[in-house]
């Protein structure tokens, strides 16, 4: 009976200390990110790019870098997503080979490691349909067939896919039957329903999918390190062949490969923390969205 | 998820004249749009695998042999100075090298080579031996689940049986914030911070090395697995655990001895999602292993991953020789073995999990 009461205790504080050291260790990294990051940064940091060989200057390139990139990838990732996901809960029926191999293919996508992406955007972006490009328009220099904004941004896109697919699945599920089922009733066709009552109805769920693939997309490194990065550009990347630069391989870039690391450590700790904002700010919308969607199916 | 469209399919085919009469041109192309996209994901998936197994083809067609990549690295000088400049110079001497030397042939050697014991891919005479960094991403992996496994699945447990309620309310959305670290931040803090707090308290000869490496990715992975720990834990029917209660078992025998062995196969699908998470994470293992090719068994000694090295030498190597195939081979081997922890995950676990609770 004692030893029963012991273990019971130690069960319960073993768990509890887990799920403590957990918190302990996100709550020590977001102390010691923001109290040497939060100094660093002003104004200036975030407007000016960097200068003195990256010892000084701000990171004004690298956030319109991972601005542009980021907007490019929704442009293509988030469409082609909603459409999936559309035709996945809409035409699918659920036990065609079709769909589940595409549901079987849209899990696999997601577990596939980011770095593999990246490879797949080397081969076939750059190597294949760049130099193809190329090609066929016949010039002498390589304009696509090198790493590029666009190749990087269609890289992110395949990445960033399965969140969309899933969260717009989830959304277009929590619109009540009884809707569509009363627009089919009433004799409009099923395109006309995914228009005028399926669609406007889950928007919110369409809109967190295109939140988290922009935060996932802002953070990952691996996809873009050989698609379409650049260490240091003097200029904003002028149109979709130019390279650009990307606050996460900035970061990258500052702590692994500068001349002097220790100079640069401000530096560092704030560009680290204009990330984290960044994606918490993103994911963050994200969630209240997904509570609102939640809390409106519920009533 | 699919039920009720299933009977509304059902009711559309039953009246597929009536359903059909409806359809209009504009319609019917939006409709076959939307199954084109649809593919687009399936295609996603087999190009994925075509072109990284394209451009890793190279290596098998036992064209380029070791003595011609050792011109090719004399030949381009810019190797390794400027990190993403894979561009026009590297092609002429993509281009030049095969026609400079095409003696020395030995084939069958290349394979022997990637079976070697050292990663060398610069020098003289590159060796591509796979062994380290093979053993280097399965360590650093190892060490990570070592920590993430019990932590996650303990502190779910906690979660889901004995935590009160207001600690409920903020243990997910806190844990979950983790899982939104960008793997740089990560890495990053593992980088500056940890690696100095460790080596200070243990005296480690190496400030980066594989125990530094493995707790970061740990960090990087317990999200994963306490959230799919937590959603097999709640599968569990509330009527076993009510049953256990009945009969007097308390609330921590009932936790570890009814609730987390009805739970297993979910369990279990979280340690590979999780074990596949970390072995193809890169940014995190490239910043904080210290990439040295070593093989050993110490956690105090840097290793490389084959993620990493992908990551570090990518951008510097020469396009289509050995060293690039290589590198698109280790990439092959990355998205294999991911592909099937995620296959087994998917299906052998789920199902099991499925069988045993009667479909949710």
């Amino acid at each position: 009976m004692i030893r029963s009461k012991f273990m019971g205790k130690a069960v319960i504080w073993g768990t509890a200390l887990s799920a403590g050291l957990i918190l302990f260790s996100i709550a020590f990294m977001l102390t010691i990110i923001f109290r040497e990051g939060m100094g660093h940064i002003t104004w200036e940091f975030l407007t000016t790019p960097p200068s003195n060989g990256m010892s000084g200057g701000g990171i004004f390139p690298a956030i319109v870098g991972t601005f542009i990139m980021v907007v490019l990838m929704s442009v293509v990732g988030v469409p082609v997503g909603t459409i999936t996901a559309i035709y996945l809960t809409q035409y699918a029926r659920q036990n065609s080979l079709f769909a589940k191999w595409i549901r079987f293919a849209v899990n696999t996508l997601a577990g596939v490691p980011a770095i593999v992406f990246g490879l797949f955007g080397l081969g076939f972006f750059v190597q294949f349909v760049g130099r193809g490009m190329d090609q066929l328009g016949g010039g002498e220099a390589t304009v696509w067939g090198q790493p590029n904004l666009l190749w990087a941004s269609l890289t992110m896109a395949l990445l960033t896919l399965p969140v969309v697919i899933v969260s717009v699945e989830e959304a277009i599920h929590a619109v009540p039957r009884e809707l569509s089922e009363a627009s089919l009733a009433l004799g409009a066709t099923r395109w006309q329903t995914i228009w005028k009552v399926v669609i406007p109805n889950s928007s919110s769920g369409i809109m967190t999918g295109a939140i988290l693939a922009v935060s996932r997309g802002a953070g990952e490194v691996a996809p873009i390190l050989f698609t379409g990065v650049a260490y240091f550009l003097p200029h904003l990347p002028q149109s979709f062949s130019d390279q650009f630069m990307h606050l996460g391989y900035h970061l990258y870039v500052l702590t692994t490969q500068s001349a002097d690391v220790e100079a640069t450590t401000g530096i560092q700790y704030a560009t680290t923390l204009v990330l984290l904002i960044m994606t918490f700010a993103l994911n963050f919308s994200a969630t209240l969205l997904r509570q609102y969607i939640r809390n409106r199916t519920r009533n | 998820m699919g039920r009720g469209s299933k009977s509304h399919q059902a009711r559309v085919n039953q009246n597929s004249t009536l359903y059909r009469r409806q359809v209009r041109p504009i319609e019917l192309i939006g409709e076959t749009i939307i199954r084109i996209v649809a593919f687009v994901s399936l295609a996603a998936i087999l190009l994925i695998f075509l072109f990284v197994f394209r451009e890793s083809l190279s290596l098998f067609s036992a064209k380029t042999s070791m003595a011609e990549d050792a011109s090719i690295y004399e030949a381009s000088e810019s190797y390794g100075d400027v990190p993403s400049d894979s561009g026009v110079p590297v092609e002429e001497a993509a281009v030049a090298a095969p026609v400079a030397t095409a003696t020395n042939e030995k084939p069958g050697s290349l394979l022997g080579n990637l079976f070697g014991l050292e990663w060398q891919p610069v020098s003289d005479r590159p060796k591509y031996g796979l062994w380290p960094l093979v053993i280097g991403s399965f360590k650093v992996t190892l060490i990570a689940l070592l920590i993430a496994g019990p932590l996650g699945v303990l502190a779910a447990l906690y979660a889901t049986t004995f935590a009160p309620r207001w600690v409920k309310v903020w243990l997910k959305p806190a844990i979950e914030l983790l899982a939104g670290f960008p793997s740089v931040v990560v890495g990053f803090f593992a980088l500056t911070v940890l690696a100095s707090i460790l080596q200070t308290s243990f005296g480690w000869q190496f400030r980066l090395n594989s125990m530094t490496g493995g707790i970061a990715l740990a960090l990087a992975v317990v999200p994963i697995i306490f959230t799919v720990t937590e959603d097999a834990l709640n599968t569990v029917p509330r009527a076993l655990s009510e049953a256990s209660l009945a009969l007097g078992a308390s609330k921590w025998q009932t936790a570890l001895f009814i609730i987390l062995p009805a739970a297993t196969p979910g369990v279990l699908a979280a340690l590979i999602l999780g074990f596949g998470r970390a072995f193809g994470e890169t940014m995190i293992v490239l910043m904080a292993t210290g990439n040295a090719a070593l093989i050993s068994i110490n956690p105090a000694e840097p290793i490389r991953t084959m993620s990493a090295t992908i990551g570090a030498e990518m951008a510097e190597v020469v396009f289509g020789d050995t060293h690039y195939g290589v590198l698109f081979f280790i990439g092959i081997i990355l998205f294999m073995v991911t592909f099937a922890l995620n296959a087994i995950a998917e299906f052998y676990v789920r199902q099991r999990l499925a069988r045993r609770f009667g479909s949710r």
